[in-house]
C-alpha cells in the first residue's frame, strides 16, 4: 500500500463569478500517474496552479508529504519536490536550449551552495555528481532534443519546445510532477511518440506523475487512474476504465460517440 | 481652509498634467517620457502667444482661447509627426526600449525649446492677473484657482464622453483591452495611435500652458512634470481615467497638507502616497484586468 | 576567483597609461579618471540592463557617495582616499540596502521611474539644505594616501592610479557574478521570470543585490569623482546626470564587462569636444546619439569589438 504524498482537503477558488474549484478533495499515492482531464474552464488548470503555489485556494488545504504547503509560493514548492511544465512552454527565448537546461541545474547549484556569489559554473553540483553542462547535456539526450542544443528557443518548433519544458521541470528532480496539456500544439503523428518517450523518462525514477490532457487515448494509455473536472467539481475518480465510462463523463467530457473506440485502449 | 482650497487647485493641476499620460499608456502602452516636454512646449507657447495677443491689444478675455489654442498646436504639430516617423516602427520592440527611446526624445525636445525660445525666463502673469480674487473665510484667493479646477472638471468630463458616448470612444477601449484583436477586427489601429498620441500630449501642453501665467517659464520646467506625474498614473492605475483623477485628488490634498508644514518634503510626500497605495494594490487604485500567464 | 584572459589585459592596458603618465597632459589625466568614475557607475547599469531593468536613478548614489566623500571630509576631517572609498561605498550600500527593498519588487518603467523619483528627491533635500551649501556645493579638500600628502604635479596621477585599482577590483568582482550561476540568472529574470521563480530561484532577491551592488559601484564612481573634480554639488543627483549614464551604457553595450569602460571613454572624449563648442545643444545630442545607437547599434560600441574579434578568429 503505498503512501499518500500529496492530500487536497476542500479546495475552493472563485475569480469573481466563476467557480474554478468546489470543494476538490485529491488524494495522491506515491508513484501514481494520474490523468487530469475536463472540458476548458472546469478547472484543471485551476487545481495545478493551486498545487504549486500560482495560485492561493479561497479555502481548503494542500498536504505534500505531511507538510501544509497551501501558502507557499511555486519558488518555495519547487524546492520541496513538486514540479510543473506549462500549457504554453515559459522557456528563455534568447538562449539556446543548451543554456535553457543549464539555467536550470544552475538554479539548483545556487540553491545547493546556499545562494552563495562566487560558485562556479564549472563546480559539481552537490547532490548530482556532474557539472551544469554535462547534467544539461544529459537532460538534452534523454529527452531526444540534441539536434537542437545550440538553437536559440525562440525559434524551435512547438513540439520541441514542449519538450524542452518538460525537461526543465524533469531537472529538479522533483517528487511529482504536473504536466499541463503535454501534447497540445503536438502534432497527431507526433503526440504517441513524444507521450511515450516522456513517460519512459520521468516514470523511470519513480516520480508520481500527474497529468492534464484533452486526447484520451493518451490518458486510457499511460494513467493509472483518472480525475474528470467539470465546472469546478470532479465527478470522477477512478481507473481509465471505470472512470471513462461514467455517464457523467460520457455526456460532458469524452461524448458518447468517442466512448467505445477509448476505452478499448485502456490497460 | 487654506489646505482645502490649496489642495483642490493642486489636485486640478496633478489631474491635468497627469491625463495626457495615462491615456497615451492606455491606448498604446508606451510610458511616454517625453511627456515632460509638451508640457514645457505648451507652457512656452502659451508665454509666446499670450505675449503676442497682449502687445496687439487684443481682448484680453480672449487670451485663455489663445491658450487653448497654442497648447493645441503644440501638441498637434509635435506630436503626431513623432509617432508616425519614429515610433510606429519600435511597437514590436521591448517596453524598456521604447522607454528609452521616448526618453531620448525627452532630452532632445528640451534642449529644441531652448534653442527656439532661449534660457530667460518668461512672464506672462496678465491671464493670471486679470481674473482678480475671491474670498472665503477671510482669505484672498486668485480666480485662477476657479479657471484650473473648471478646466480639469471640462476635460475629465469631455473625455469620460466621448470615451463612453462615441463611436470613436468605444473604438479606443478596444484598442486598450487588445491591440492585437483590434487590428484584426478591422481598426485602424494606426490611425488611432496617431490621433491619441496627439491628444495625449495637447492634453500636457494644455496644463502647461494654463499653469504658465502662474510661474515663471524657464527651462527644465517638464522634468518634475513628468515624474509628477508618472506618480499619479501609477497610483491611479496605469491606463485608468477614474484612476488619474482620483489619485490626482489624493495626492492633491494630501501634498497641500505637508506643505502646510513641510515644504520642502513635498516631492516626498508624493511619493509615500503612491508607495502605499501600490503596497496594498500593487496595479494601483484601479487596474484593467490582466489576462492569464500561464 | 582567476582572472579573466581580457580582465588581465585590460590591466596590463592600465599599466600602460600609468607608465606613460609623465607625458599625458594634465587634461587627459583628468578625462581617463572621470571616465573611470563614470565607468563604475555605468557597470552597475550594466548589471541592470543585463536583468532587463533601467535604473532612470543611479545618480542618487554617484550623489550620496561624493557628499558622503564630502562630509568625511569637512566634518571629520578625514582625507585619506581609501577612507573615503570606503566610506562612500558603505553609505551608498547601505541606502541601496534600504531601498532595494521597496524597489526589488518592480520592474521595467516602474522602477526606472521609482529610481529616478528617489535621485529627484535627494536633489530637491540637498540643493534646499544651506548646510551644504544649496545649489552651490562646496569644495573637497586634497586627499591623502596612507598618510602620504601628494605634491601638486602628482596629484592627478595618483588619483589616477587609485582608480585604475578600483576600477580593476570591481571588474573582476563583476565578472565573477556574472560567471557564477547568479549571473546567468540575471538574464533568465530577463527572458521569463516566472519560469526562474518555477526553478525555485527568488527574482526578487537576485535584483535586490544588484541593487546594492550597483549602488556601492555608483558611490564609489562617485567618490572619484568628487577626488578628481575637487567640488560636490546637488546637479550630481539631478535627472541629466543619471541621463549620461544610461547614455553611456547603451553606447557601450552590455557584452562585457569592459563595454562601460569603453562607453564612458568614448563619451568623455565626445563630451570635452562637444561641450566646448555648444553647451546648450548639450542634451539634444545626448538624445539624437541615443536614439541612433538604439536603432543602428543596439548592441552598443562593444557589438563592434567582439565583431572584430570574431573577424579575425
Amino acid at each position: 500500500m503505498s503512501s499518500i504524498i500529496l492530500n487536497a482537503k476542500g479546495l475552493n477558488k472563485s475569480f469573481g463569478a466563476v467557480t474554478a474549484a468546489s470543494d476538490i478533495h485529491v488524494a495522491v499515492e506515491q508513484g501514481a500517474c494520474i490523468g487530469l482531464i475536463g472540458t476548458n474552464g472546469a478547472g484543471k488548470t485551476t487545481f495545478v496552479n493551486m498545487i504549486t503555489g500560482y495560485l492561493k485556494p479561497d479555502s481548503g488545504v494542500i498536504e505534500f508529504d505531511g507538510r501544509d504547503i497551501t501558502d507557499l509560493i511555486p519558488r518555495q514548492i519547487t524546492q520541496l519536490g513538486i514540479s510543473r511544465s506549462f500549457q504554453i512552454p515559459q522557456l528563455y527565448n534568447t538562449m539556446t536550449a543548451l543554456e535553457n537546461l543549464e539555467m536550470s541545474y544552475g538554479v539548483i547549484s545556487l540553491i545547493a551552495h546556499h545562494g552563495s556569489l562566487f560558485t562556479r559554473t564549472d563546480a559539481i553540483v552537490p547532490g548530482y555528481g556532474k557539472t551544469i553542462r554535462a547534467l544539461a547535456e544529459e537532460s538534452l539526450e534523454k529527452f531526444g532534443l540534441s539536434a537542437y542544443r545550440d538553437k536559440v528557443t525562440r525559434v524551435l518548433p512547438g513540439g520541441v519546445r514542449k519538450l524542452l519544458d518538460i525537461a526543465m521541470a524533469m531537472a529538479v528532480r522533483p517528487k511529482i510532477l504536473l504536466l499541463d496539456e503535454p501534447t497540445s500544439g503536438v502534432s497527431a503523428e507526433e503526440k504517441f511518440d513524444i507521450m511515450d518517450m516522456v513517460m519512459n523518462v520521468v516514470r523511470s525514477g519513480g516520480t508520481t506523475v500527474m497529468f492534464v490532457e484533452h486526447d484520451m487515448e493518451i490518458v486510457a494509455r499511460h494513467a493509472d487512474r483518472v480525475l474528470a473536472f467539470y465546472d469546478g467539481s470532479i465527478i470522477a475518480d477512478g481507473p481509465p476504465q471505470q472512470a471513462l465510462k461514467d455517464p457523467r463523463v460520457l455526456k460532458y467530457i469524452v461524448g458518447e460517440s468517442q466512448a467505445a473506440s477509448v476505452v478499448g485502449e485502456a490497460h | 481652509m487654506v489646505v482645502l482650497v490649496d489642495g483642490i487647485n493642486y489636485s486640478a493641476w496633478l489631474f491635468l498634467s497627469a491625463v495626457g499620460l495615462t491615456l497615451i499608456y492606455g491606448v498604446m502602452k508606451i510610458v511616454n517620457v517625453a511627456h515632460g516636454s509638451f508640457y514645457a512646449m505648451g507652457a512656452y507657447a502659451a508665454a509666446s502667444v499670450v505675449g503676442y495677443w497682449t502687445t496687439n491689444g487684443f481682448n484680453p478675455y480672449l487670451s485663455y482661447l489663445a491658450l487653448v489654442v497654442a497648447a493645441v498646436l503644440a501638441g498637434f504639430v509635435v506630436g503626431p509627426p513623432i509617432e508616425r516617423f519614429l515610433l510606429r516602427y519600435q511597437y514590436e520592440k521591448d517596453e524598456v526600449v521604447i522607454l528609452l527611446i521616448t526618453y531620448g526624445l525627452f532630452l532632445i525636445l528640451e534642449d529644441v525649446i531652448k534653442l527656439i525660445w532661449g534660457v530667460n525666463p518668461y512672464f506672462v502673469s496678465e491671464p493670471y492677473e486679470l481674473l482678480g480674487n475671491f474670498e472665503i473665510a477671510e482669505m484672498s484667493y486668485p480666480n485662477y484657482y476657479l479657471l484650473m479646477v473648471g478646466l480639469a472638471l471640462v476635460v475629465g468630463l469631455m473625455l469620460l464622453y466621448v470615451l463612453n458616448k462615441t463611436r470613436f470612444g468605444r473604438l479606443l477601449v478596444s484598442v486598450i483591452h487588445d491591440r492585437e484583436i483590434s487590428a484584426a477586427m478591422g481598426i485602424d489601429v494606426g490611425k488611432i495611435f496617431v490621433l491619441t498620441f496627439g491628444v495625449g500630449c495637447s492634453l500636457a501642453a494644455l496644463a502647461g500652458a494654463f499653469t504658465a501665467p502662474t510661474i515663471s517659464v524657464t527651462p527644465g520646467l517638464g522634468v518634475e512634470v513628468i515624474v509628477l506625474s508618472f506618480a499619479v498614473v501609477v497610483t491611479g492605475g496605469l491606463g485608468s481615467l477614474p484612476g488619474v483623477a482620483l489619485a490626482a485628488l489624493i495626492m492633491g490634498m494630501v501634498r497641500a497638507l505637508c506643505v502646510h508644514f513641510a515644504p520642502q518634503l513635498e516631492l516626498f510626500v508624493i511619493f509615500s502616497v503612491m508607495a502605499l497605495v501600490l503596497a496594498f494594490r500593487p496595479r494601483g487604485l484601479f487596474s484593467l484586468a490582466e489576462t492569464r500567464k500561464i | 576567483m582567476s582572472i579573466d584572459k581580457p580582465i588581465f589585459r585590460f590591466a596590463v592596458f592600465l599599466g600602460c597609461l600609468l607608465l606613460a603618465s609623465p607625458w599625458l597632459p594634465q587634461w587627459a589625466m583628468f578625462m581617463i579618471t572621470i571616465a573611470g568614475a563614470n565607468g563604475m557607475v555605468v557597470l552597475g547599469l550594466m548589471l541592470f540592463l543585463r536583468a532587463g531593468l533601467v535604473s532612470f536613478g543611479q545618480a542618487l548614489y554617484f550623489c550620496v557617495g561624493a557628499y558622503a566623500t564630502g562630509l568625511m571630509t569637512q566634518m571629520f576631517k578625514f582625507t585619506d582616499i581609501f577612507v573615503l572609498l570606503i566610506s562612500a561605498g558603505v553609505m551608498s550600500g547601505v541606502l541601496a540596502y534600504i531601498l532595494g527593498f521597496l524597489l526589488a519588487k518592480y520592474r521595467a518603467i516602474f522602477f526606472g521611474l521609482l529610481s529616478l523619483a528617489f535621485s529627484m528627491i535627494l536633489y530637491g533635500l540637498l540643493a534646499k539644505t544651506e548646510a551644504l551649501g544649496s545649489t552651490d556645493g562646496f569644495n573637497i579638500p586634497a586627499i591623502t594616501i596612507l598618510g602620504w600628502l601628494p605634491p601638486q604635479p602628482l596629484v592627478r596621477v595618483t588619483i589616477l592610479a587609485v582608480t585604475f585599482a578600483v576600477m580593476l577590483l570591481c571588474l573582476t568582482f563583476v565578472n565573477g557574478l556574472l560567471r557564477s550561476p547568479r549571473g546567468l540568472l540575471l538574464t533568465a529574470i530577463r527572458d521569463n521570470e516566472i519560469r526562474a521563480e518555477y526553478m525555485g530561484a527568488s527574482a526578487q532577491r537576485t535584483i535586490h543585490l544588484i541593487y546594492v551592488i550597483a549602488g556601492v559601484l555608483a558611490g564609489l564612481g562617485g567618490a572619484l569623482a568628487a577626488v578628481t573634480v575637487g567640488h560636490i554639488d546637488p546637479a550630481m543627483a539631478f535627472w541629466t546626470t543619471s541621463g549620461e549614464f544610461i547614455f553611456i551604457t547603451i553606447l557601450g553595450g552590455i557584452g562585457s564587462v569592459l563595454a562601460p569602460f569603453l562607453g564612458s571613454m568614448v563619451f568623455g572624449v565626445i563630451h570635452t569636444v562637444a561641450f566646448a563648442n555648444s553647451p546648450n545643444t548639450w542634451q539634444m545630442m545626448i538624445g539624437l546619439a541615443l536614439i541612433a545607437v538604439i536603432l543602428l547599434l543596439p548592441d552598443g560600441l562593444w557589438s563592434l569589438v567582439s565583431r572584430m574579434k570574431k573577424a579575425r578568429a
